[in-house]
């Protein structure tokens, strides 16, 4: 399996760039941003940077995924990833640029995780979806309860739902799980079908997927991957980020390459093979001052 | 996988039962031990008179805890509304004033505990330590030194309403303590306010991208306390009729260990209301109850040591994981010689 490509950061001076037609390589500047915009998008986002005091760990993003797109997010440990995860699932506040939610534009000072759930964005992490020692119904509906007007929640409410998708979504079937199970006695497949579920009961329009196979059994892991093929069927968009090659190859429509802060590809499927990108990847880590100026 | 359940599990399905268990078992050795005191009505009211200050206490700590913080302040807390209540009766004689005031300098010291702790990111255990001591310092500053003799207060409708008599010999405050402590339930496990403090305080990373701000809640959470805190304040001061500087000194580690036995997770991510219950009323009762059996003054710490050591084993065991730990265990040593014994393997294919 073609995956973890070795991403040691040794510029080797004359390595040769990856065999791809000249002018069109995927590194170039005009190439990254020249995809034209068909149809709506789900999400756009225009020279969007985010500080950390005087550091900066991201710069000039701009991002498009269109509707009914999956696409695939591959970077190195420490590119930048998480960062623009969480920018666009509204942990934190991007420190400039703009972000365009299914073509509307949110202001950036104010987009938080709740209105992002508004918005149609679910996120499913690679580990800290659930709360570990808390019930199953809960996890399903943290952070938006269904409550009576004074904040007490109704309890019967979520768990009759929260049994719906157990059953209906998931397909649960393990003997001893019910709502009431905490989340502590799921194995990690389970775990994930859980963030998955509550992704989908919420009707998403965007799902973003954050690592979510790293520590599943290959078995689990199908699962996951024909989540998202589900995914794609429903008409919906995905922002999948993975370590592991074949997976993005095989889901994604597209990948988008991000070192260092900086988005340094946008790569269509059809232009490449599953060995051509994991070559390209090689070689972009190793001749990286290559592609600096094309 | 299989999910084994223990024959005692269902014990740790009913809120606050084991806790209960050890308390019942408590009463009996003492109406055995010591029958010319325990088969009497007085030792009960006296302690449902001295219990609830601690019993309140106790319900905050206990949100406080379940988030996974601690805080140590609320002794000078009960100090300082004790201050506040009696001086604004004193000067102002205006008992409804003086309590809310009280009730608003407790939700103060919170307020800037919670600033401390959520924005500057203080460990909560070194800001409420400072915060103790801080807020005891300005008390016996401000008061003098002095006690404030408010012998009046028992003629005000307050008094009668917190912690007067009824039918001449049951303490109100008992009732009130209790009827706060099913609040308290219903705003941990049936409120929104609840659930966010619970999955902070079992992963505040998990709570924050799910939506949660976590800093807000904090510094709800340490308000509420400081108010909390203030109540048993004022439920102390108006029971003696009197405030005295160092009053709620020596309550923090009773408090504590009441919140403990009754089950409460130091790691947070649950709290139990119900043992908290409990465990105020084993805690308050050990020390009348030790002496009253004759045994002699120099026993009563050992033996409040035991019984703590009791509630929490059982506790701990009940949770599951002991059970399981327990379990395994026995089979272990019952298959020993045979090599490994049951290692947990295996895949859930659901």
């Amino acid at each position: 399996m073609l995956c973890c490509p070795c991403w040691n950061k040794l510029y080797q001076k004359g390595t040769k760039s990856p065999k791809l037609q000249p002018g069109k390589e995927p590194w170039r500047k005009e190439n990254v941003v020249a995809d034209p915009p068909s149809g709506r998008t789900a999400l756009r986002m225009v020279n969007v940077e985010k500080y950390f005091g005087l550091v900066c760990a991201l710069k000039n993003i701009n991002l498009e995924v269109r509707q009914n797109e999956i696409v695939g997010l591959i970077g190195d440990n420490g590119a930048g990833k998480s960062t623009l995860v969480k920018i666009l699932t509204g942990v934190f506040p991007p420190s400039g640029g703009e972000l365009y939610i299914a073509d509307k534009k949110v202001d950036i000072g104010s987009y938080s995780v709740k209105k992002a759930h508004a918005l149609g964005i679910e996120t499913v992490y690679q580990d800290k979806s659930l709360g570990e020692k808390q019930a199953m119904w809960r996890n399903f509906f943290i952070g938006r309860e269904m409550t009576y007007p004074l904040g007490f929640i109704k309890v019967k409410e979520e768990k009759r739902i929260a049994n719906e998708i157990m059953v209906n979504t998931i397909g649960f079937r393990g003997k001893g799980i019910g709502v009431d199970s905490r989340a502590s006695v799921l194995s990690g497949g389970e775990r994930q079908g859980v963030a998955i579920g509550r992704a989908m009961h919420f009707e998403a329009d965007l799902i973003i997927l954050d690592e979510p196979t790293v520590a599943l059994s290959l078995k689990e892991v199908r699962k996951v991957l024909n989540f998202v093929h589900k995914i794609k069927d429903s008409g919906k968009a995905s922002v999948y980020i993975s370590h592991n090659l074949a997976d993005v190859y095989e889901i994604s429509d597209r990948f988008i390459v991000i070192d260092r802060g900086e988005i340094v590809a946008s790569i269509v499927k059809a232009e490449i093979s599953l060995k051509e990108l994991d070559q390209f990847l090689l070689e972009y880590s190793h001749g990286l001052k290559d592609r600096v100026e094309p | 996988m299989k999910r084994r359940t223990s024959r005692l599990a269902f014990m740790g399905k009913i809120e606050g039962l084991p806790v209960a268990i050890v308390l019942a078992a408590l009463y009996i050795v003492l109406i055995f031990a010591a029958p010319s005191v325990f088969t009497r009505y007085r030792i009960y009211m006296s302690f449902f008179q001295t219990v609830p200050p601690m019993l309140v206490l106790g319900i905050g700590l206990t949100f406080v805890i379940t988030a996974g913080e601690i805080d140590l302040s609320f002794p000078a807390v009960v100090a300082l509304s004790g201050f506040v209540f009696t001086w604004v009766f004193k000067t102002l004689h205006a008992p409804w004033l003086g309590f809310l005031l009280a009730l608003a300098s407790g939700a103060l010291v919170g307020y800037i505990n919670g600033l401390l702790v959520a924005r500057l990111k203080v460990p909560s255990i070194m800001a409420t330590l400072a915060s103790q001591f801080f807020w005891y310092g300005v008390t016996i500053l401000i008061a003098g030194g002095l006690q404030i003799d408010v012998q009046s207060v028992t003629t005000t409708l307050i008094h009668t309403i917190f912690v007067g008599r009824l039918f001449k010999v049951f303490p109100v405050q008992a009732l009130w303590s209790l009827a706060f402590a099913v609040f308290a339930w219903f705003i941990l496990n049936r409120h929104r306010f609840g659930e966010s403090i619970m999955f902070i305080g079992d992963n505040a990373e998990v709570a924050r991208v799910m939506g949660i701000n976590v800093e807000t809640t904090r510094i709800k959470l340490f308000t509420m306390h400081g108010a909390i805190a203030a109540f048993a304040g004022l439920l102390l001061t108006l029971e003696i009729n009197v405030f005295f500087p160092t009053q709620g000194e020596g309550m923090l580690l009773p408090v504590m260990a009441a919140v403990f036995i009754g089950g409460t997770s130091i790691a947070g991510g649950f709290g139990v209301m119900a043992g908290t219950f409990f465990g105020s009323y084993i805690i308050g009762s050990l020390e009348a109850g030790v002496v009253a059996t004759g045994i002699g003054g120099y026993w009563v710490q050992l033996v409040e040591g035991l019984v703590m050591a009791a509630s929490v084993i059982i506790n701990v065991v009940i949770a599951g994981e002991g059970v399981s730990f327990l379990s395994r265990s026995a089979r272990k040593w019952a298959t020993a010689g045979r090599g490994e014994a049951g290692g947990e393997s295996g895949d859930t294919g659901g």
